[in-house]
């Protein structure tokens, strides 16, 4: 009976293990999906009569605000997993808590926006800049809030499996990191296209 | 179950739901895949049949009272089909054939069943994810026929669902666009698999240029789908905002419909979801081809008992035309309008696209070349592949100038063009693949006499659906035309109609052959003579029959290339991958 092979361990020739592999390429396709959005909104800025200035309608400090908490979050993930690496559980724990706490706090900064917005009677469907931008920046909250829910699954799960296998956990560590860098990427290229530019 | 020691109890034979149902082996998927797949596409075959009625006999009614009166006032009244029934019947067909028939049993089923055997591997790199795939795939078709019986019934915008048109559609509309994000969904979950099971599983010894070139086409696909698929599902998202939430992506300002401004906000633009929808649809065209083109090549080489002409080549074309398939998608916007610079573009990209694909094509027929072939029932339906292949690219030609294609745009030579590439095409190679394949399956063989009555019926009749489609468009006649005697160029043409339908219901006709030969086989076929009874020279046939969960009973290693067959000096016409010497 064969067992499936590198599913911790790195393949010799390739240097990964499959789940890295596999989340690289998953980003492949996340970067065809928002590169796409951002072509729609070129194309429909390119055709726009005439365009709002981003700072002028939308909070650039509170944008400001959620691209620190965003970036903390991604220094601290990356702590996390550098600590299992050296075997300091306690250490990721606190870390990887952080991240998730980050993450949150990101989410209600955001509602507290979409809330103004929504007060002052501007929704997706009053004009074109709205539109994308409650598209761009919704679907960007979509995913932050799919990467806390994982990595509060993994961090529930974290201490039975550090006990069990300490390189799968610690690969599993590395690949949530990998999405969420990701999607705080996608962040610093939507805070100056909608609020800035 | 024990909770505390998951790893010892890893080896527990599964129960039925988890062997069956939610089995997480790549062979049960690939069947369950294959099953589905087959069904969509005998569904999405019913619904064209119905509209070869109203084709051919238009405003007659309908000649089976039963199913009439069954489809309801609704669709059908005093049994004549209503023009918003025949719409979607029209955008469902295309729909259903493309993303729940044909790409499912091209890739889900071959490709997971056959692609892990091929390369030595015990599964899938993530076996969970693929039964998410299959999961996210089967939900998916349920939302597609489920939206059949909301009110306003199913989408009826086309399979392709342009704006403005399919923003204001009825409420189908936004059941295609969920159906959409589960087969997205599902056909990503399945890529990512496929490149990381190629590249990071086979067996020892298998270098890429000793991968079967089936693999190849799927690595490729894998590829297309990964990274085209992800921009429809933004302009799904888009669609579903304008639909949904009153934004205007699609709409432009000042649209009027049924004489009333529509109240919009406006400053969309249509233009943005078919650059968006083709940058997707142009890929798709390949990967509906690349695993036929897979198929063929194992079975050619295997009846011709010598290795496939230019395998290098074949690689090489096959990576070419993934590369280029990303930059021809406008070939189909030629007439929008979109300026001559950006078609003269478009144009020269589609031509040079047509050189990797003839190259496939001649090193196939070049394999033919002196053997002395074994006209098996595989065999025959990958010959005919060839001709119908052929017919299908360079009809596409007169399509890829600008010029030409302003006559030919949207009329029945678009429909014959495609069909001939999908259907007569990669259908036959799948039947190809399904003969090919079953003795590894099930351990026997599929009957040869149903297997020749089922191919010379389907070969006939299938060209006799699609060829005079391009007489018929030559003349002018518009593919989506409820009544195609509206107008007097369709008179002429009009029965041709008859014949095609007539072929279209022999079709389905023949095909019972195949149903029949196919459970019966199950069962009653005559045993397969070994683990190889095709003496084939590529792994997944040094498996046991069928292959066990974990496939090979020790690791394989690999020392040929994959075709190494009449290699003079030896006893034996093939010398099989595994084997050293």
């Amino acid at each position: 009976m064969m067992e499936i092979p590198y599913t911790v361990k790195p393949h010799p020739v390739t240097g990964v293990y499959n789940g890295k592999f596999g989340i690289w390429l998953f980003l492949a396709s996340e970067v065809m999906l928002f590169g796409a959005l951002f072509s729609a909104y070129v194309l429909l800025r390119v055709g726009a009569d005439t365009w709002p200035r981003g700072s002028a309608l939308l909070n650039v400090p509170l944008a400001t605000l959620n691209t620190m908490l965003l970036i903390t979050s991604s220094v601290t993930m990356v702590m996390s997993w550098a600590s299992l690496k050296v075997n300091n559980f306690g250490k990721y724990r606190f870390y990887f808590a952080s991240t998730i706490f980050l993450g949150l706090a990101f989410l209600v900064v955001k509602s507290f926006e979409y809330g103004a917005k929504f007060e002052h009677n501007h929704f997706p469907s009053t004009d074109t800049f709205y539109a994308i931008y409650f598209t761009l920046t919704g679907l960007h909250g979509l995913h932050v809030l799919g990467g806390i829910l994982v990595n509060t699954y993994l961090l529930s799960t974290a201490k039975s499996m550090w006990n069990r296998d300490p390189e799968h956990m610690t690969n599993r560590i590395e690949c949530a990191g990998l999405y969420w860098h990701f999607v705080d990427l996608v962040w610093i290229f939507l805070f100056p296209v909608l609020y800035l530019l | 179950m024990s909770v505390q020691h998951p790893l010892e109890h890893r080896h527990e034979a599964p129960g039925f739901w988890r062997k069956y149902l939610f089995s997480t082996d790549h062979k049960t998927i690939g069947i369950q895949y294959a099953i589905t797949a087959m069904f969509f596409l005998l569904f999405g075959f019913a619904l064209i049949m119905l509209i070869r009625w109203q084709l051919a006999y238009p405003g007659k009614p309908f000649p089976i009272p039963f199913l009439a009166s069954l489809l309801g006032e609704a669709r059908m009244v005093s049994g004549i089909m209503l023009p918003e029934f025949y719409n979607e019947l029209g955008a469902m067909h295309g729909t259903i054939m493309i993303f729940l028939g044909v790409v499912p049993l091209a890739v889900g089923a071959f490709g997971n069943y056959v692609m892990p055997l091929q390369i030595g591997a015990p599964d899938m790199a993530f076996p969970r994810i693929n039964m998410a795939s299959y999961w996210a795939y089967f939900l998916g078709g349920i939302v597609m026929l489920g939206s059949f019986f909301v009110p306003g019934g199913a989408a009826s915008s086309g399979w392709t669902s342009y704006p403005p048109l399919a923003n204001i559609a009825t409420q189908g509309q936004t059941f295609w666009l969920i159906g959409m994000v589960f087969l997205i969904t599902s056909s990503l979950l399945g890529s990512i698999n496929f490149i990381a099971t190629i590249v990071q599983l086979r067996a020892k010894g298998l270098s890429f240029f000793r991968l079967p070139f089936f693999v190849w086409a799927q690595f490729v696909t894998a590829f297309l789908l990964l990274l085209a698929f992800p921009p429809l599902e933004a302009a799904g998202v888009l669609q579903l905002m304008d639909r949904l939430f009153g934004t205007s992506f699609f709409l432009p300002s000042g649209l009027v419909v049924g004489g009333k401004a529509l109240e919009v906000s406006g400053g969309g633009n249509p233009l943005l979801w078919q650059h968006l929808f083709w940058f997707l649809a142009h890929p798709e065209v390949y990967v509906l081809i690349l695993p036929a083109m897979g198929i063929v090549a194992e079975i050619i080489a295997n009846n011709t008992r010598k290795p496939l002409w230019g395998y290098k080549p074949l690689v090489y074309s096959v990576l070419f035309l993934g590369f280029m398939s990303f930059i021809v998608w406008a070939h189909h916007m030629f007439i929008t309008g979109m300026g001559t610079v950006m078609s003269t573009f478009f144009q020269a990209t589609t031509m040079i696209i047509s050189i990797p694909s003839v190259v496939i094509l001649t090193s196939l027929i070049i394999s033919l070349w002196g053997a002395s072939i074994r006209y098996t029932v595989p065999m025959l339906f990958a010959l005919a592949f060839l001709p119908m292949f052929g017919i299908g690219g360079l009809t596409g030609l007169p399509l890829g100038l600008a010029s030409s294609d302003i006559h030919l745009h949207d009329t029945y030579y678009v429909i014959g063009h495609f069909h001939y590439v999908v259907a007569p095409g990669t259908l036959l190679a799948l039947f190809a693949g399904v003969y090919y394949w079953f003795p590894k399956v099930t351990g026997r063989m599929m009957s040869e006499k149903l297997g020749k009555i089922h191919f010379w019926l389907s070969l006939i009749f299938i060209n006799g659906v699609f060829l005079p489609m391009f007489f018929q468009g030559m003349a002018g006649v518009s593919r989506r035309l409820y009544d195609p005697t509206t107008y007097a160029y369709g008179k002429v043409v009009q029965p041709l109609n008859i014949v095609m339908s007539y072929s279209a219901w022999l079709l389905a006709v023949a095909q019972i052959f195949f149903l029949i030969n196919l459970v019966y086989s199950i069962w009653k076929g005559e045993k397969a003579s070994s683990d190889n009874p095709w003496d084939a020279t590529t792994l997944e046939w040094a498996t046991p029959t069928p292959p066990p969960h974990g496939n090979f009973l020790t690791p394989p290693e690999v020392y040929h290339g994959p075709y190494e067959y009449s290699v003079p000096g030896r006893k034996t016409d093939f010398l099989p991958q595994n084997q050293s010497e």
